[in-house]
Parts: structure tokens; sequence; C-alpha cells
């Protein structure tokens, strides 16, 4: 590349890469760091003892699972022995019935969860109406919820989203509470002196300084909103991945209960994925000064 | 600016501390903080506040910025009570600025929108124009190459550079500065000073410093405040006669090292007497 102004003479950077000469410069000191290799490593190794001890070994307690080969094999056939594959579409009819209601779940959590955290974190006596009873509601498991929920709810669509919502929706509140409890005083104080009222204090320091804990909470939350989900899926439902594993081991097939497994974990990180890149896009700032201390 | 308008703010933000006690009360226990201190600061005038660490220096601060309230004694403001035994707690107000002992700007703002902040939440300019004021503001404080960058991404001292003039933006009548240069090297602090003084030298605005070192106190002041150690009051005030403008040969001179020496021996008591006391620090 001659001419290109990335690059002077010495090869020394005169000015930050930018587009395609951004991405292979990325790409280029990802090869060259020992980072991918172990996760290859590490993925292989896992592999490779799962497929040792139920497929070779058969070792007590892994007779009766599927060992990688058979559900892999499974997985990418076009006739698949157990029914599930990535060619039928009940599979993709599960994967979107789960995340049709993670979304639904995640954003009624959202939407109530950070607005109360807010109010509960900025106004102590807000906090000392409504702190209590959170903390009373939160520490009781989500399965202990299901009964009700299913008295409460009609059909299979309500009920599920409910426990889901439900369990985000803790952990969003608190977490954002914390938020903005953890902002500096002085930051207060110099709103304060500055000139700004109640709500350019909430606008302007409150909702920001707290937008690092609220990311943090939603990475959680959608976390605990899958396990919920397929904790309430099995229970009660008609579709989604939950259900599959569970209807899987009722009927004795269990190839397709792994398949749900492995793909809920897929899934699931996806959508961590998706949140962590909202909340880096939402805070530039934070993200550019990580960036220089070379986080 | 206008030499107008210069010569008004110089006439405006004289502070008068009289009386003030301010007694804490933690746990059930009184701590007093600050005891029956006086003092007046004339009109831009710069004002040094040097005292061992957490003698109640910063709780005279924080009374007049209207963070903490007052016990008895009244403070007023170009003949307008503050705050006095029946409003303990000064109302806050942009014609008091403070700059935090470690910053205070907002990280999630980017240093000209820091700057706009003031101007653009007490509405007396629109968005737009608070905004080109500050990019305005920030290149004749020799930053407006990093108006668009966050707090985070630039050097401590350009960050403390910006925030004062976060706070000149508003024309504040006083500018309360709380140890803001504490955690920097030497270098980085003559620098800033001179920063500081090239900037009081275009605002005359009333300058409240507080700080512990000697240097700084005599370098940048019209007068140093000693203060005793806690309960604080006020135990002598060293003038410091030298013309303005100054810059940082002085600090080389005979009269600077006199009027060094002169303060000295009155802080390294209060220290020694803070120190032999051994009571936490007050915020």
């Amino acid at each position: 590349m001659t001419g290109s102004p990335v690059e002077s003479v010495s090869g020394r950077r005169s000015e930050p890469p930018r587009g395609m000469a951004l991405f292979a410069y990325r790409a280029g000191r990802m090869v060259r760091t020992t980072g991918p290799y172990l996760t290859v490593l590490g993925i292989g190794a896992w592999l490779l003892l799962w497929w040792l001890f139920s497929e070779v070994w058969y070792l007590p307690r892994f007779e009766k699972m599927p060992g990688p080969v058979a559900v892999l094999s499974d997985l990418f056939a076009r006739d698949p022995f157990q029914g599930i594959s990535i060619f039928t579409d009940e599979y993709y009819e599960h994967i979107w019935v789960s995340c049709r209601r993670i979304l639904f779940a995640f954003c009624i959590a959202t939407g109530v969860g950070v607005p109360l955290g807010l109010c509960m974190g900025w106004s102590v006596q807000f906090r000392h109406y409504t702190f209590p009873i959170l903390e009373t509601l939160r520490p009781i498991p989500i399965l202990a919820w299901v009964p009700l929920s299913i008295l409460m709810f009609r059909g299979f669509e309500a009920p599920v989203i409910f426990l889901a919502t439900l369990a985000s929706l803790f952990v969003t509140t608190l977490n954002t509470m914390l938020g903005v409890q953890s902002i500096d005083e002085s930051y207060f104080r110099a709103a304060g002196c500055l000139g700004s009222n109640r709500w350019q204090i909430f606008r302007h320091v409150v909702v920001p300084g707290a937008l690092p804990f609220i990311f943090t909470g939603l990475q959680i939350s959608i976390g605990v909103a899958w396990f919920s989900l397929v904790a309430a899926e099995m229970v009660s439902g008609d579709w989604g991945l939950g259900y599959l594993i569970v209807d899987a081991y009722m009927n004795n097939v269990t190839v397709p209960m792994v398949i749900g497994m492995i793909t809920l974990g897929f899934v699931g990180w996806g959508t961590s994925v998706l949140v962590r890149i909202a909340g880096n896009r939402m805070m530039q700032w934070r993200t550019r000064a990580l960036a220089l201390e070379g986080r | 600016m206008s030499t107008a308008e210069m010569s008004t703010t110089a006439r405006t933000g004289a502070i008068s501390i009289r009386n003030v006690t301010k007694i804490y009360d933690p746990e059930g226990v009184n701590v007093l903080a600050v005891d029956d201190c006086s003092l007046e600061i004339g009109a831009g005038e710069v004002c040094m506040i040097v005292g061992p660490s957490g003698c109640g220096k910063t709780t005279l601060l924080n009374a007049i910025a209207g963070f903490h309230s007052l016990t008895f004694g009244e403070i007023r403001l170009d003949g307008e009570v503050l705050c006095d035994e029946r409003r303990p707690l000064a109302s806050q107000g942009a014609d008091r600025v403070v700059v935090f002992q470690n910053g205070a700007l907002f990280p999630w703002k980017t240093l000209g929108d820091n700057v706009a902040y003031g101007p653009m939440v007490q509405g007396t300019l629109s968005k737009a124009e608070a905004r080109e004021k500050a990019r305005h503001m920030l290149a004749e404080a020799g930053l407006g190459d990093v108006a668009e960058k966050y707090p985070g991404e630039v050097s401590s001292g350009m960050a403390r550079r910006a925030e004062i003039v976060r706070a000149l933006i508003n024309d504040p009548k006083v500018l309360l500065l709380d140890e803001p240069y504490r955690a920097m090297d030497a270098l980085t602090k003559s620098i800033m000073h001179e920063a500081l003084l090239e900037m009081y030298d275009r605002t005359k605005v009333t300058i409240f410093f507080i700080t512990h070192d000697l240097e700084e106190a005599i370098f940048l002041g019209d007068r140093a405040v000693v203060m005793t150690t806690r309960p604080c009051r006020v135990k002598t005030i060293v003038n410091v006669d030298i013309p303005r403008p100054r810059d940082y040969h002085l600090l080389s001179s005979e009269e600077f090292r006199v009027l060094v020496e002169e303060a000295k021996d009155a802080v390294h008591e209060e220290a020694l007497k803070a120190f032999e006391a051994g009571e936490r620090e007050l915020a």
C-alpha cells in the first residue's frame, strides 16, 4: 500500500486507522494474541471429553447422555433421526417463540425497572416506601410464582412472559437504584451551583451517572429472564426452547433435549452481546475512556 | 468582554464572613469545626485560605456555596445575606461557582457541553448559543482542540482548566476553589497557576482559594489567610504586595521567599498542633 495516509515511511501510524484499515488492524491484532487459539483449544478439549465420556468409554452416569457425534449429526441432518435439526421448521419456531417472549419480558422489565430504580435511588422518601417491598419479593424463587401466574393469567403466553418479566424486573430495579447511589456527590453539587433545578439534575446527572450500573444490570437481567423463561416454559407452554427440552425428555428422545440446551446457550449469549453493544453505544464517554486505559 | 463590563464585575463579589461557627454532630458528639471565624474579602480579591488538612477550611467553603448549613453567624455577598442563624443553609446559585478538589466535570458530557451546561440550564442562553460561547471560551483558554472530547480522554490539567472555564462562563461573582491542584505534580501545577492568573487578569472575579501549599498561596494571592487547626479561626493574614501580572520567575525572587517564610512559621505551628491532636479530618 503505497501512499496510504495511515502508515508513514517508518511504518509507524501517523493517524488512527479507519474503515477497512481499522478492521484489518483489529483482525491482525487478534490473530497475533493467544486468546482466540486458547478459546478454540478449550472448546476442543471440552468436546473431546464429552465424546470420550459418553460415546467411547460409556462412563457411569454418562450412558444415557447423547454424545457430541449423535447430537451434531442430528443437528445438521436434513432428515433428523429424532425430529429436530437446523433444517426443520419447528427448530426455528421454538427459538422464535422464546425470543419473542424474552423481547416482551425484557422491554417491560426495563421500561418499569429503570424508572422505578432511578426514583428509588434519587428520592430517599420513595425508597423508604418501596425498598422493603422489593427486598421481600426479590428472594422468592420464580418457580414459586408459577402457580399464582397460572391462576392470574389465561393461556400459555401471558403467564410465561409475566414470570420472565418479574425475574428481570428485580435485577434491573436494584441495579439502577445502586447506580444512582454510586454517583459521586460532587456531580450533584456541581450541577446545583451551576444553577440546575431538580428536574435538570435528574436528567443531566442522575440518568447518565447511573447508566454504567443500569447496563450491567440489564446484562444480568436478560440472563435471568432466560432462566425464568425456560423454567416457566417447562411448566406451562406449547412452544419455546424450554418446552422443547422438557417435551423431548417426556418423549424419551434425548438428542433434541441437548440440542435445545445448546441452542439456549448460544441464543442467550447473543442477546447479552446485543445489550452490551447497546450499552457501549450509549456510553461513548465511558467506552472511550476505558479504551485509553487499554481495556 | 468590554472594559465597562469588566469594571462592573470588579466591583461585585465582596464576601463578608461574620462570627461564623459550625458545629457538626456526628453520632451525638459535638465537633466544633469552625469557631467564631470572621473575614472580609474584597470584591475582585484573590483570597488564599491556608491551613493544615482537615482544619475546617472546606466547611467554610461549603457554607458559602450552600452545600452545608452554618450553626451561628452570617455570611454576606455584596451586602446581601447568604445565610445566617434564621436561614442557615444558603441557596445554591451560579453567582458562586465551585471548582472541586477531585474535579467534577460531568464525565458523560464533552468538555464543550460541560462548559455550555451552566447557561443552558439557567436559560440565559439557548442551547446553540451556549455551545457557541463555550467553544469560544475554551479556545480562549487554549482548549479549542479538545472541546469535543470527554473528560476521561484529556489530561487532568486540561480537565481542571476546562472546569474553571465552566465556572467562568456564568460570570460568577465569586469563584470558590477547593484545593483544585492538590493531586498535580509541581511542573503541571505551575502551568495551571499561570493559566489561572491569566484568566483572573481578564475577569477580575473574586477568588476564594483553599490550599495547604504555601508557595501556591503567596504566588496566586492578594492575601494569604492562615487558619488555625480545628476549630478553624483566622490566625494571621499575610499581605502579598507583589504587582500583577505575575509569572513563575517570581518564585525565585527575594520578596517571594520572605513572604513564604513569614507565613511558614504560623502554618507549621498549626500543622504540628493538628498532628498531635490526631483527629480525623472532616470533609
